[in-house]
């Protein structure tokens, strides 16, 4: 672990971030050890989140300096033949009728950091779109997301052809008018409030 | 009428008077005395809320989006593609449901004014959205970081030569219209009119005139709705102009949501100095509509400063000083600021009632947030409204909602100035939860 890259991500100084990050890849430090401490940082983001102590701002900052240095890091990763462990796989898109991104986005990618192969649909994405997903990848966890009332339907129509296509499936919903009474309503396994929830959620899944 | 010493009033008497403008029925051509008095005490009822004082029972109004099309069985499309389609959709609406007692809006908008100009920040049903569709905000960047200086300097200016071709593609030439300058001396006027003679400048102008046009054909109708309604109906009507927190305004459909989210920490002064830029035209925005309209409220959806959107202190450094420099412009012409309080609300209550404002002079709908932390912090000074979940309206039971209804009236309705809403702009419910929602208001409702 190098304590200053973490530091310097969990402080939101994206310039001393990124040289930290360029200074140690070009000392020979693995691409995979210098993307664990991004990891590392974000965990603290993450549980800072929870606590109420950041938010979204500081979640979309840190998730874009580690973009950055997951750019500089990947091609070394790609040379050197390293691969990232990964401990499940997640589908994930917002649902038909809805083009809202960013909470799914968001999710998506904290979803990636902690360590899930994450196949993102995008947006308006019908549900047997996302049934054709989880087939090919066989991914046992899928997230839906909706910003608006819309969604509720083709939320309960997409958690009902996930179910058809396999009982074992866990599926999550969330965004900004999700509550338990909708997660009744829809037949889902669980709604979460935020980012945090739900790789909570993912994780107790995986 | 507004009394001729209207300007010389104080702020408190300058809301009474329009206050007292919009409850009079005096010269409005009702259908009959009955429902002339019908509106009046609707309106009295409300007015009354406003000013925080207690009515003879708790008012029960609702934004309801796309919920007439789906009860009345047209589609969202055609509330923005069929007029005559639509105005008899909404009169058929306040018919089967007589206690829907204010006007209740929806997303009846003009499509073809939208074609016209090539809106870009928009998806809409019978646009590019299928027909049962509602329509969306495309996230995007529609302003670059670089062009922040320019929207400080001038913002005017950069909006209507730069961000009104961006987003509206049909009147691109507006990019050279010329230097306002230009009227200031004989000599610059014939540069100022070869200006806009142009060819792009003059397409850009001719296609506005003809948006405006369409949106006279639109108005026309919404007139008439608004006529049935209030004079046929007794319906008065309780939003005359909209704006927005100056942050919103920037971070919504100027930056983008992560764009303004990472400014915060790569360019903080600029959104602070941008937000102080925009809130003079957002007071504009709010007073001119409300004045023009005869309708003493404006309605302002707030966005990005709730719970979770960022932390306190940015809150206090970012959001919420252009937004009270906001609110106090608009009450200091008279009209009430009702904010629209979009998701949760509540780590925010206590710096809001510490600013002080003018007791009785805005309104607050909230969304999500704690009612009996609202009452607290905030009915000692503000109207209160909303809370009743959307996801009860359409998943819930009529026993449900009822109960809802009775727990949120004990919370909110002893001394006043609350008044019964949806916390959202309703698109969904059953229609016996619906009803149940209305017919609990009104039984609970009483004092």
């Amino acid at each position: 672990m190098h304590q200053e890259l973490i530091d310097a991500i969990t402080e939101m100084d994206e310039e001393a971030a990124l040289s930290i990050a360029g200074r140690l890849l070009d000392e020979g430090v693995s691409a995979i050890d210098v993307l664990d401490d991004c990891k590392a940082a974000m965990e603290v983001v993450g549980k800072r989140f929870e606590a109420g102590e950041c938010f979204i701002p500081e979640l979309i900052f840190a998730g874009d300096i580690l973009s950055q240095i997951a750019k500089l890091a990947r091609p070394r990763m790609a040379a050197a033949g390293e691969t990232q462990h990964k401990i499940g796989k997640v589908v994930i898109g917002t649902v038909q009728g809805d083009i809202h991104d960013i909470a799914k986005d968001i999710v998506a990618f904290m979803l990636d950091i902690n360590g899930f192969e994450v196949t993102d649909l995008g947006v308006d994405v019908a549900p047997e779109a996302f049934v054709a997903a989880a087939q090919a990848s066989g991914a046992k966890i899928v997230g839906l997301s909706g910003f608006l009332t819309l969604a509720y339907e083709p939320m309960k129509d997409t958690v009902a052809q996930l179910r058809a296509l396999d009982s074992g499936i866990h599926v999550m919903i969330g965004g900004g008018q999700m509550d338990d009474q909708v997660r009744d309503y829809t037949g889902a396994d669980a709604f979460g409030k935020d980012a945090m929830a739900a790789i909570a959620l993912a994780k107790g899944w995986a | 009428m507004l009394p001729e010493n209207f300007a010389s009033l104080t702020q408190d008497e300058k809301i009474d008077a329009r206050l007292a403008d919009w409850v009079s029925t005096e010269g409005k051509p009702f259908a009959s005395p009955e429902i002339a008095e019908t509106y009046r005490v609707r309106a009295q009822r409300y007015a009354d809320v406003m000013r925080l004082r207690e009515p003879d029972r708790v008012p029960t109004s609702v934004v309801t989006g796309d919920l007439q099309q789906h009860f009345m069985g047209v589609t969202l499309a055609d509330y923005f593609y069929d007029y005559p389609k639509s105005v008899a959709a909404a009169i058929g609406f306040y018919e089967k449901y007589p206690l829907v007692e204010y006007f209740p809006f929806s997303n009846f908008q003009p499509g073809p004014v939208f074609d016209k100009l090539g809106y870009t920040l928009y998806r809409w049903p019978g646009g590019q959205l299928a027909a049962d569709q509602g329509y969306q905000y495309v996230e995007g960047e529609y302003m670059t970081a670089d062009e922040y200086d320019e929207l400080i300097r001038n913002p005017e200016g950069w909006l209507l030569r730069t961000y009104w071709p961006r987003v509206f593609p049909g009147v691109a030439g507006l990019a050279g219209f010329p230097s306002l300058l230009g009227a200031l001396e004989l000599p610059f006027v014939p540069f100022a009119m070869s200006a806009i003679g142009s060819p792009a400048v003059a397409s850009a102008l001719e296609t506005l005139l003809e948006a405006s046009r369409l949106t006279g054909e639109f108005n026309a109708h919404m007139g008439q709705l608004i006529g049935t309604a209030m004079f046929a109906k007794g319906m008065p009507v309780t939003l005359g102009g909209f704006s927005k927190a100056p942050f919103d305004f920037l971070g919504d459909t100027l930056r983008g949501t992560r764009s303004v989210m990472m400014d915060l920490f790569r360019r903080p002064a600029k959104v602070q100095a941008a937000c102080e830029a925009i809130t003079p035209l957002a007071v504009k925005m709010a007073v001119d509509a409300a004045v023009g309209s005869g309708v003493p409220f404006a309605f302002l959806p707030l966005h990005k400063g709730a719970d979770g959107f960022m932390s306190d202190a940015d809150f206090a450094k970012f959001y919420w000083p252009s937004l009270e420099a906001t609110l106090r412009g608009i009450v200091a012409e008279g009209v009430i600021p009702m904010m629209f309080v979009e998701g949760g609300y509540n780590s925010r209550l206590e710096r809001m009632a510490a600013a002080n404002l003018p007791k009785g002079t805005t309104a607050w709908l909230f969304d999500q947030s704690n009612m009996a932390n609202v009452k607290k912090f905030v009915g000692s000074w503000g109207a209160i409204g909303g809370n009743v979940p959307g996801s009860l309206f359409q998943t819930g039971t009529p026993d449900q909602m009822r109960a809802y209804v009775e727990q949120l009236m004990a919370t909110c309705k002893p001394g006043g100035g609350f008044w019964m809403s949806p916390g959202v702009v309703l698109d969904h419910s059953t229609e016996e939860n619906f009803v149940a929602w209305l017919e609990a208001g009104n039984e609970f409702g009483k004092y």
